[in-house]
């Protein structure tokens, strides 16, 4: 039989719990409702734009928000979409192998006096604000890219079109790379992580096979940790294609789509970072750049579900990968 | 927001959309053409000379290469390389952009036709097969661009070239003299245009002034404000006179500290027009200076 101390301890618990209960329900709805909300601001933003331009918005090559005859804005979005595209590939070229091999370093091979070292130097480049990658971009990159490793690239591989032409080190190749620095510690984390979650067993199996290191890491390693890296891809392609101040301090800022990785363009965050504040008065441009957030919002949300529809491909062949 | 400041006047649409606002120069200042050409042993103390007709040429994509005949022309004897130029703009909207492109539209026909002015417009020269434009964020962005791209072009803030070390071209002017931004060419621009300003309407497009030597890129600087600040929601009555007393105080004893930053002291002419307006500030009715 309880006494009242107990049922009034039992009620206490039971109160905490739905407390608890609520305040998780709350915090589970909140991002979809947040998103949702985001989602109706920028679609509302963008009505008279999306009723002046329609669907020729996401084919539109040219960018006139103020045309010298004094005409209503003619804006298209397609050199920005390109922009966004084209330097975030590139980033994730470079930032992939090399977030793999840090983490593959840092979980598997480093003496444990390197270890710690290498983790914290790394994280580091996380906790460098944007703005900052921006200047020692302009400043560093921009006449490095420029003047050592462009026009090396021009000269051995210019006969495709993608190295092309001329460099003055501003444009998506440099801006992919500075992009390439910033998400590689959030790849290399989480690579880490999911790297260092492998079971022991796993990897005894294989050297229990007459496994070296190499192939420990390709036949036992990789292929459970797959789900892992390519959700860390996927988060770090959601950190490049919306990065803005850095880019913007790069890329040239130029409406073009070209097929030089040298030459400059623009990528939808500089854009609007750029132009926000020159839309008073202008009522459809005010609303396309209020498109392009809402491009950007889309192209992501795409991006997030090729990564999730891989993942869950991924885990059902491997049969035991762990989720992450 | 209480007042604002822009080198780019309104429009008589916009002074028409809001006709409370009032404005007045409160600075008067130049836009330095720059370059970068030291790779090729041209050091930043080297003037180059150029034409409104150049400039637009370059930043419409016509002229692509340092030593395109047009440019060699106008400077004899400098060793202009075989390289291609980078003409850096603003990527953000910009009075200095109004300024520069203002000048261009005045004095060339087909800048005027084909691009127009406004503190944005759309580059030619950023979509012109084999040219090279290149937008940049702020004064100290296109400072920043220019030096550090070899064979760049670019237009700033005079302050902002002279702080960066850059080189400074002189432009040609009115009466057909080559000049450069100092805050004697400045200022002798804004003599030469001005006339008598009207209290009733300070808007003064000074570029390309008369003049033996007046820098044909020159603008006034205005500030924003409401006649009758009571309509500002955010402004009380203490904060109106605070204000007006700064703003008269901004183009008397402020005027000192323009010229360390190549800012050129308003003239007298322009200080006394300036003062009939700042007299008709009121709150609700009420002036908030006494002469």
């Amino acid at each position: 039989m309880q006494t009242e101390i107990e049922k009034t301890r039992a009620r206490q618990r039971a109160r905490h719990h739905d407390f608890l209960h609520g305040i998780l329900i709350i915090a589970a709805f909140a991002i979809p409702v947040i998103a949702a909300l985001t989602f109706y601001a920028l679609f509302n933003g963008s009505l008279d734009s999306i009723q002046a331009f329609g669907f020729g918005f996401l084919t539109g090559t040219t960018w006139e928000p103020n045309p010298a005859n004094g005409g209503p804005p003619i804006l298209g979005a397609l050199p920005a979409m390109y922009g966004s595209v084209v330097t975030t590939l590139i980033s994730l070229l470079f930032a992939v192998p090399i977030s793999l091999g840090i983490a593959l370093f840092q979980s598997e091979l480093a003496p444990r006096r390197f270890r710690l070292p290498s983790i914290f130097l790394v994280e580091l480049l996380a906790a460098v604000p944007s703005v900052v990658y921006g200047l020692w971009g302009l400043l560093f990159l921009v006449p490095f890219m420029s003047t050592y490793i462009d026009p090396g690239l021009i000269g051995s591989l210019g006969f495709i079109p993608i190295f092309a032409g001329e460099t003055n080190g501003l444009g998506m190749f440099t801006a992919g790379v500075i992009l390439a620095i910033m998400i590689i510690p959030y790849a290399a984390a989480v690579m880490r992580e999911v790297i260092a979650a492998v079971p022991r067993a796993q990897r005894e199996a294989c050297i229990a096979l007459g496994g070296n290191t190499v192939e420990t890491v390709r036949m036992a390693i990789i292929p459970y940790a797959s789900t892992g890296i390519i959700a860390a891809i996927v988060l770090a392609m959601g950190r490049a294609i919306g990065e803005t101040m850095a880019v913007t301090m790069v890329i040239g800022n130029v409406a073009r789509i070209s097929p030089s990785l040298f030459l400059p363009s623009e990528t939808i965050p500089s854009v609007i970072a750029n132009e926000f504040t020159e839309v008073a008065g202008n009522n459809i441009y005010l609303a396309a750049l209020f498109e392009l957030g809402l491009i950007l919002f889309a192209i992501a949300f795409l991006m997030n579900l090729i990564g999730r529809v891989l993942i869950s491909r991924l885990t059902f062949h491997g049969g035991t990968a762990t989720h992450v | 927001m209480d007042f604002g400041a822009s080198d780019a006047p309104l429009s008589n649409a916009q002074l028409a959309a809001d006709p409370g606002l009032v404005l007045f120069p409160e600075t008067l200042g130049g836009v330095a053409i720059t370059y970068n050409l030291a790779a090729w042993g041209i050091t930043n103390n080297t003037v180059l000379h150029f034409t409104p007709q150049v400039i637009a040429k370059i930043y419409m994509g016509i002229i692509t290469e340092w030593n395109d005949p047009a440019l060699v022309a106008l400077n004899p004897g400098v060793p202009l390389p075989s390289a291609f130029i980078t003409a850096v703009h603003r990527s953000d909207g910009s009075g200095t952009t109004y300024a520069f492109t203002n000048f261009l539209s005045v004095t060339v026909p087909n800048w005027a036709a084909q691009v127009g002015y406004s503190t944005s417009v759309t580059w030619p020269v950023d979509t012109t097969p084999g040219a090279y434009g290149v937008g940049a964020k702020g004064n100290p962005g296109v400072a920043g661009t220019v030096l550090n791209t070899h064979g760049a072009i670019g237009y700033v803030d005079v302050i902002y070239a002279v702080s960066n070390h850059l080189g400074v071209g002189a432009v040609l002017n009115a009466a057909g003299n080559y000049v450069v931004p100092t805050l004697q060419t400045i200022l002798w621009a804004a003599q030469n245009a001005t006339g008598t300003p009207n209290p009733a309407d300070l808007r003064l497009h000074i570029v390309n002034a008369a003049g033996a030597q007046s820098y044909p890129i020159s603008t006034y600087t205005y500030i924003l404000v409401y006649r009758d600040m009571s309509v500002n929601p955010s402004t009380t009555q203490a904060k109106a006179e605070t204000l007006a007393q700064f703003l008269w105080w901004a183009i008397h004893d402020g005027q000192q500290y323009s010229a360390a930053l190549i800012y050129v002291p308003l003239p007298a002419n322009v200080v006394a027009a300036d003062e009939q307006l700042l007299l008709t500030l009121n709150y609700q009715g009420t002036p908030l200076l006494t002469g």
